[in-house]
């Protein structure tokens, strides 16, 4: 038996809400849904631990069901932490290394030519589908060269002498395979007469959890905390991210699953649309120019159950010319490390089919969602670009092509 | 006029709670012929009405040794032949700051003159064991306490007695007791529920109809005083312990935690009655208020969880001498020869005692009742194992051997039918599709209880398969269940809209009490569904069958 302390399962009066908004559970009937890997079966697995489901590994930790519970049941994570808490864990290289984002990026990105040439090659995808159960279908985003930070260390001046600055914090992705977004967030920010401060981070901690590496994400999440509440609090400056993700690890994650107090920075961390919609709003909007593109927004799991998806279509609004299409609220499946394993890919492009027929019915030059993983499931299951909406910002200021 | 039909047997059984249906079994491997009678469900009387609580006998240690030592007996007993209706939790009894520390000692040495094994332990030990206990406790004890199912174990004795050729009649009330001379050989019954009356006649007839029994003697013409006291008890939502938490002091109300399946119960109070109101009584809103007062001092959790609901039962406490002031009311086993007592022949009581000895109980009526009837035969309840507890179970070989069925499903059934579980899931037939999510009822379980527990209507269902015992209270499960009903042709489509009815009527008495937070919230919910979108208010019954 566990000391009970979170108990909010015992809020669910079992209206099954969550159930009918689970895209999981309507893809497949492998996973009987939130409230009965959630609720109903916690109360058994309280009693005995061994009564722990298999079929709650097919949950991708998208959050729907809690922003659809009205008991503010937090069920995702209840489910989280018993995959954790409950199941064995075996290691797999696989789940390993998915998890391992900073590790391999700050390898790969050293020699991204060559593993971004080997990693499209059949033998290696051959390699990977057989032995590692990585889908020879799915595709990987790019690495690039070097890392934003070292491109960063080279600007810190500039940036430092703003008056106003917020702290960025920069994720992964855009640390070793995008770099531009990163300095799109630059632009943007300077734009707004707002300097960009980096400093020390490691991985939100998102993958880690995914996979069962908690004790690995916590070490990062105390890591993060303090680092970013030393750089923030000693200029004032709030926290911004321009991942979904990462956001929502950092706000939610760290004391609802991970258990760890983040009261240090909670009031400062804004996810980057909200920031940027408060300085317009107060009346900062920089001179724009016309980006005259058909746009298809897609609004991430993450960043709607943060409540933050209004704040980027606000700010998307503001940009002339842009012909905006909403999508309906879909989850895209991949859910970051999910839709890499050959387990679950069908289930990922099943829970994705709906948003893909409802792109193609609006058949947009670019699709703009602020979240990379789905950036990625987007690109190879649509024949659509993806941009972030800052990307799409930036372009707008400096007026450069989308 | 029409005959009325006649049933003639050797042994007639009055009352299917514990004792009856253990002296049904008794009877039934001693190789006489018997008939089982019970005016609603089996287990629905006291037997079905308190915190299950296999005792060890501590808690009796101190001021009632001889009733300790049955029970620890008893105890070891039930552990062998009845695994499945048993958790073997242990126990512990704590000392709290405010109470009288030197129980704690007097406990061990009464536990010594007893035979309990009690083990002093630390209080750090004790939090290890049971993490959410109060950790301001002085001093703890360990002793083998346990839980026991009652629905569970009544039902698994009824079960094995059918299968060797009992009868059981649920439902079915005795409505006297015939006379011939001095002598009892019948009993008048009346189905409840088609309204059909008929007569039973045997070599002897034991009464084991409980706190009833006053009544029923009275029909034979017989005086036998009752005093009930009514207990209450207040139901946790989900398990918040281990073992069963036991106040280190001179028993009390709201001494005791126990841990149920995956419930958690907080017993229990103790008001005198009179007996005109035991088919009546409620739980007050006091005693819900001492329940969870003196629950929260021994798992201060109590007061952040949701309570489920709370009940109450009657104990059946008897003036043995037949003396009216009380002053000779026995709190153990009362064995009547009602031949040497009252000069009533063919006629015995067997009551008082608890859930605990109902074996015992029964080994001693029965034993009467065969001297009665001249017949040599030996009891064998002390080692033939119950109908689902023949080997010891292991849950990881049940899973494996299910592979396909959900953990949880397998576990749950596992864990409620013992080895049976192999006559109620298949693999290839898809009959593992919940009907209740909250504790993982099956499909296949229903259809396993309507065709071989004798369920008659949900609640009986209930009782045999946990539906509707979670947190909704029946909110999904009940009218699924409502329509197997007419799926496995046990009712016609009316019927099964009134069982449903009457199902949500018993469970919303239970809830009534604890109206407020999730629990209001959850029934408010139930409520809509079943009258604003099923309109369940709406429906007309015809006036007949069991009396309401
Ligand atoms: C609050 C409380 C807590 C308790 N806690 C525990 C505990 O933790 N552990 C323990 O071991 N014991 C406990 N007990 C004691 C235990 O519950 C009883 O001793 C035991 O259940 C009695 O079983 P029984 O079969 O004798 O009576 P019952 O279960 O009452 O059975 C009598 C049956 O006879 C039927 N009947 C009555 N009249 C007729 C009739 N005319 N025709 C047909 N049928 C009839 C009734 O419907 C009933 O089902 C507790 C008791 C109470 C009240
Ligand atoms: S987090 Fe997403 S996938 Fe998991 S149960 Fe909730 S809605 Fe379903
Ligand atoms: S939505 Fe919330 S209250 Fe409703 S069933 Fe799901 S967890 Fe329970």
């Amino acid at each position: 038996m566990i000391k009970l302390e979170n108990i909010s399962f015992d809020h669910c009066i079992k209206c099954t809400v969550c159930t009918i908004y689970c895209p999981v559970a309507r893809a497949t009937h492998h996973f009987p849904g939130p409230k009965q890997s959630g609720p109903d079966t916690e109360r058994l697995r309280i009693k005995n631990p061994e009564l722990l489901d298999d079929s709650l590994k097919y949950c991708t930790n998208c959050k729907r069901c809690e922003i659809a519970c009205p008991s503010n049941v937090k069920i995702a994570d209840i489910i989280q932490s018993s995959k954790w808490r409950y199941f064995k864990n075996v290691f797999r290289v696989r789940d390993f290394f998915l998890a391992r984002t900073d590790l391999m990026g700050s390898v790969a990105t050293r020699v991204s030519y060559l593993v971004n040439f080997f990693i499209k090659l059949f033998p290696v995808k051959f390699f990977l589908d057989r032995f590692m159960k990585i889908p020879s279908e799915r595709r990987f985003p790019k690495y690039a060269q070097g890392t934003f930070l070292s491109w960063y260390n080279k600007h810190r001046k500039e940036q430092e002498a703003f008056a106003e600055k917020a702290v960025y914090f920069h994720g992964c992705y855009v640390n070793y395979n995008n770099h531009d977004l990163g300095k799109d967030v630059l632009t943007v920010l300077n734009a707004i007469n707002v300097g960009v401060i980096v400093t020390d981070e490691k991985c939100c901690g998102v993958p880690l959890i995914a996979n069962g590496y908690i004790d690995k994400a916590r070490k990062n999440a105390l890591f993060n905390i303090h680092s970013l509440e030393k750089s923030a609090s000693a200029i004032g400056a709030r926290i911004v991210s321009a991942s979904s993700s990462c956001s929502f690890a950092l706000k939610h994650e760290y004391p609802n699953l991970l258990e760890i107090d983040n009261s240090a920075i909670l009031d400062d961390l804004d996810y980057i649309t909200r920031f940027i919609h408060e300085r317009f709003e107060n009346g900062n909007v920089p001179a724009m120019k016309p980006v005259p593109v058909r746009a298809a927004y897609h609004s991430p799991c993450h960043l709607e159950r943060m409540g933050g998806v209004m704040n980027t279509i606000e700010v998307l609004k503001k940009i002339p010319g842009l012909d905006l299409t909403i999508l309906h609220s879909e989850c895209c499946g991949i859910a970051g490390t999910y839709g890499f394993k050959k387990e679950y890919y069908k289930v990922a492009q099943k829970v994705g089919a709906e948003l893909f027929k409802r792109i193609e019915r609006v058949n947009p030059e670019i699709v703009i969602t602020d979240c990379e993983t789905c950036k990625w499931q987007i690109e190879m299951s649509t024949p659509y670009r993806v941009e972030h909406p800052v990307t799409v910002l930036a372009r707008a200021i400096d007026g450069k092509k989308l | 006029m029409r005959l009325m039909k006649r049933i003639e047997t050797e042994a007639i059984v009055i009352g299917g709670g514990a004792t009856g249906a253990g002296t049904l079994r008794d009877l039934t491997l001693r190789g006489v012929r018997a008939v089982l009678i019970e005016k609603s469900d089996m287990a629905s009387g006291t037997t079905g009405r308190n915190h299950g609580l296999l005792h060890s006998g501590a808690r009796y240690a101190v001021n009632d040794l001889e009733s300790a030592r049955e029970c620890i007996r008893e105890n070891k007993i039930l552990k062998k032949i009845a695994r499945h209706c048993i958790e073997d939790t242990g126990g512990l009894f704590v000392t709290l700051p405010e109470d009288d520390p030197s129980y704690h000692g007097k406990l061990i040495e009464h536990c010594k003159y007893a035979g309990i094994r009690c083990e002093e332990i630390s209080v750090q030990e004790a939090l290890r064991i049971e993490p959410n206990l109060n950790p301001n406790i002085l001093a703890a004890l360990r002793v083998p306490d346990g839980t026991i199912d009652p629905f569970r174990l009544t039902s698994a004795n009824v079960l094995d007695a059918q299968e060797r050729g009992a009868i059981v009649l649920t439902h079915t009330g005795v409505s006297g007791v015939i006379r011939e001379g001095d002598r009892a050989t019948g009993v008048n019954c009346r189905d409840r529920r088609t309204g059909e009356e008929f007569e039973v006649f045997g070599g002897i007839i034991v009464n084991a109809s409980g706190v009833w029994g006053q009544e029923l003697c009275a029909s034979a013409g017989i005086a036998l005083r009752m005093f009930p006291s009514k207990g209450s008890m207040v139901i946790i939502d989900y398990r918040i312990n281990n073992v069963v938490v036991n106040r280190c002091r001179v028993p009390s109300d709201g001494d005791i935690v126990v841990p149920g399946d995956t419930v958690s119960l907080i017993g229990t109070t103790s008001k005198k009655v009179d007996y005109d109101k035991i088919d009546e009584i409620t739980v007050d809103q006091d005693e819900i208020a001492t329940l969870l007062e003196s629950g929260e001092k021994l798992i201060p959790n109590v007061s952040r969880t949701r309570v489920l609901r709370a009940y109450c039962g009657v104990r059946p406490l008897i003036a043995v001498s037949g003396e009216m002031d009380g002053r000779e009311i026995s709190r153990g086993i009362v064995l009547i020869d009602h031949e040497k007592r009252d000069s009533v022949g063919g006629f015995i009581t067997i009551a008082g005692g608890k859930l605990m000895t109902y074996r015992l109980m029964a080994e001693m009526a029965a034993d009467l009742a065969c001297a009665k009837l001249n017949l040599k035969k030996r009891c064998r309840t002390r080692t033939t194992a119950l109908p689902g507890s023949e080997r010891k179970l292991d849950q990881a070989k049940s899973v494996k051997f299910f592979t396909g069925i959900p953990n949880s499903v397998v576990g749950s059934t596992l864990y409620r039918h013992g080895q049976r579980i192999r006559n109620i899931l298949h693999r290839d037939k898809r009959n593992y599709g919940l009907i209740c999510e909250c504790e993982m009822v099956t499909e296949g379980e229903i259809e396993y209880a309507l065709k071989k527990l004798n369920a008659k209507d949900i609640v009986d269902l209930r009782r045999r398969t946990r539906i509707g015992m979670g947190p909704c209270q029946g909110q999904l499960c009940a009218y699924r269940a409502a329509g197997l009903f007419v799926k496995y042709d046990s009712a016609t489509s009316t019927e099964s809209n009134k069982m449903l009815v009457d199902f949500l009527e018993e469970r919303w008495k239970g809830i009534k009490p604890v109206l407020w937070g999730d629990a209001l919230r959850s029934v408010e919910f139930c409520y809509w569904i079943y009258q604003g979108l099923f309109g369940l208010g709406d429906v007309k019954f015809p006036e007949e069958g069991e009396d309401r």
